[in-house]
């Protein structure tokens, strides 16, 4: 406990004498700077797309899962009877909202895009459809293909369960590597600030050893760059987390046919998201150069 | 207060000294003489804890080296002031805020102790450099301002290697007045240097012990010095 609330001090204790004895470094600071930028800024757009593809996939699923159709196949003569037959059936099944047989105008208004509008839909021999539309708690489809099977034998159940599972999976795989990205990317900057605070220890060898003679503590030494490395990264990380969040603020809004890729953004309270960047690159930022800086003070006299 | 007991110690090829036993009791004044080469850093070295005996038992204020860790050993040198043959100093800072960093990073309020630091600067007649930065001051400067920088905790014991090594004759008396004067408040001192005048005229105010290293070993000298 007494360790934690020392390490939260010293993250915290303003402006220090422990700052001055190391001397300003004007080069590796901006790098440090700018790498931790580019990589907030790459982390926003990682954020963005997970939230998105789970946006994408949670919609996808509840969507299509809430509706389903039926067809009828049968001879002419016993499509009424067995579209009836059906429609009992699913009146009776628990789980279904509405079912609702489509007249023969919508029926060929699906069939438009494929055999132009004048196809006389009633001469041909085509299946009936229904409309399911389920209620929260869904129906059992296995279960209702069976009554099917025994009342209305020309009836085919489709729950869309066939064509929709392979895209919730995509859109829950692009959803993982979105995160798997971010810590990946979280990983980058630990080793380059970890890389930058083995430079910064390297060149300033005497200021540790002077420190070390007049009975400077570890800790005390450590302080000195591990403050200067958290506050750059967090800066850092705040300038790209800005852009980032500008440039996807910047991406045209979500529309119907643009479907996945203009959905990329945050929506509502996800804004509030970016804001974790910052503070999460100082703390990747305050490990790695404390670890840096406990490996380096170990091997000195 | 430093106790070595048959201590010994080598850099990987041989020893360098061997059976070395010494105890620094509270008040003394040592010299530390013998060719150069011969061990008289390494001696001073393992009497801060910068190096810990390979053989034998170093205790500082009644605790083994080894059994210290870095933070220990860090607050021992809290105690124990040294003025080093090549001071270093931190270059970006200037020479008083050099002076007082044992009381920067041991946390003790630097503004209490300004006249303090006024008037220790004034007595090692740095007090017209006090915003120098360290490359710019002279090799006596620079070995002042450690002796400084090594005083300014009010240290138990002061151990300078060659603390007159790049001073002219009147500055190391000034100097050997100031560790004199420190000696008769009841620290102790031990000061490695090959320059015997130093020795003999410091030995006409304060009595203190001549040790040398001959052949690996740790002597006390005789009265003819």
């Amino acid at each position: 406990m007494k360790a934690l609330r020392d390490r939260f001090n010293l993250l915290m204790s303003g402006e220090g004498p422990a700052d001055r004895v190391v001397p300003p470094t004007g080069f590796t600071a901006s790098l440090t700077l700018f790498a931790s930028a580019v990589m907030a800024f790459l982390a926003v757009f990682a954020l963005a797309l997970s939230l998105a593809t789970g946006r994408l996939a949670h919609d996808w699923g509840a969507e299509l899962a809430r509706s389903a159709t039926l067809r009828i196949s049968a001879p002419e003569d016993q499509i009424e009877a067995q579209t009836q037959a059906a429609l009992r059936v699913l009146e009776t099944t628990e789980g279904v909202a509405s079912a609702r047989a489509l007249g023969s105008d919508e029926q060929r208004a699906l069939l438009a895009p494929w055999f132009g509008p004048d196809l006389p839909v009633d001469d041909l021999p085509i299946p009936q459809l229904i409309e399911i539309v389920e209620d929260a708690q869904g129906f059992d489809a296995a279960g209702l293909r069976l009554r099917l099977q025994a009342e209305v034998p020309g009836a085919v159940l489709d729950d869309h369960s066939r064509w929709r599972r392979p895209l919730v999976r995509a859109a829950e795989r692009l959803r993982a590597l979105g995160w798997l990205s971010i810590l990946l990317i979280g990983g980058a900057m630990g080793a380059v600030i970890t890389l930058a605070a083995n430079a910064a220890l390297a060149a300033n060898a005497q200021v540790i050893t002077v420190l070390r003679l007049v009975g400077a503590r570890d800790v005390f030494i450590a302080r000195a760059f591990v403050r200067r490395f958290t506050i750059r990264a967090f800066v850092g990380a705040g300038i790209g987390m800005i852009a980032g969040c500008l440039a996807i603020f910047a991406l045209p809004a979500a529309q119907d046919e643009g479907g996945f890729l203009t959905g990329l953004g945050f929506q509502g309270l996800q804004w509030l998201w970016p804001l974790v960047v910052p503070p999460m690159a100082a703390v990747v930022a305050f490990w790695a150069t404390r670890s840096a800086a406990n490996r380096t003070l170990k091997d000195l006299a | 207060m430093i106790e070595l007991e048959n201590v010994a110690y080598s850099y990987g090829g041989g020893e360098l000294l061997s059976e070395v036993s010494l105890k620094l009791s509270p008040g003394s004044f040592h010299f530390l003489t013998g060719p150069s080469g011969s061990g008289k850093t390494t001696f001073l070295r393992l009497c801060y804890g910068a190096l810990t005996p390979t053989a034998g038992h170093a205790q500082l204020f009644g605790r083994d080296v080894r059994d210290m860790t870095r933070d220990d050993v860090a607050m021992t040198r809290r105690r124990i002031g040294v003025v080093h043959q090549d001071c270093q100093f931190l270059d970006h800072l200037p020479l008083a805020e050099n002076v007082a960093l044992p009381l920067i990073v041991s946390g003790r309020d630097t503004l209490q102790e300004q006249t303090n630091l006024k008037d220790l600067l004034g007595w090692c007649g740095l007090s017209h450099r006090a915003k120098a930065l360290p490359p710019e001051l002279s090799g006596g400067e620079r070995q002042r301002a450690a002796l400084a920088r090594a005083v300014i905790m009010s240290p138990d014991v002061i151990l300078a290697d060659e603390p007159t090594g790049n001073v002219d004759y009147e500055m190391s008396q000034r100097l050997m007045t100031l560790l004199i004067e420190l000696n008769r408040m009841g620290k102790t001192i031990m000061i490695a240097t090959h320059d015997l005048g130093i020795i003999r005229s410091t030995k006409s105010q304060v009595q203190a012990r001549v040790l040398r290293i001959v052949n690996r070993r740790l002597q006390l000298a005789g009265a003819d010095l």
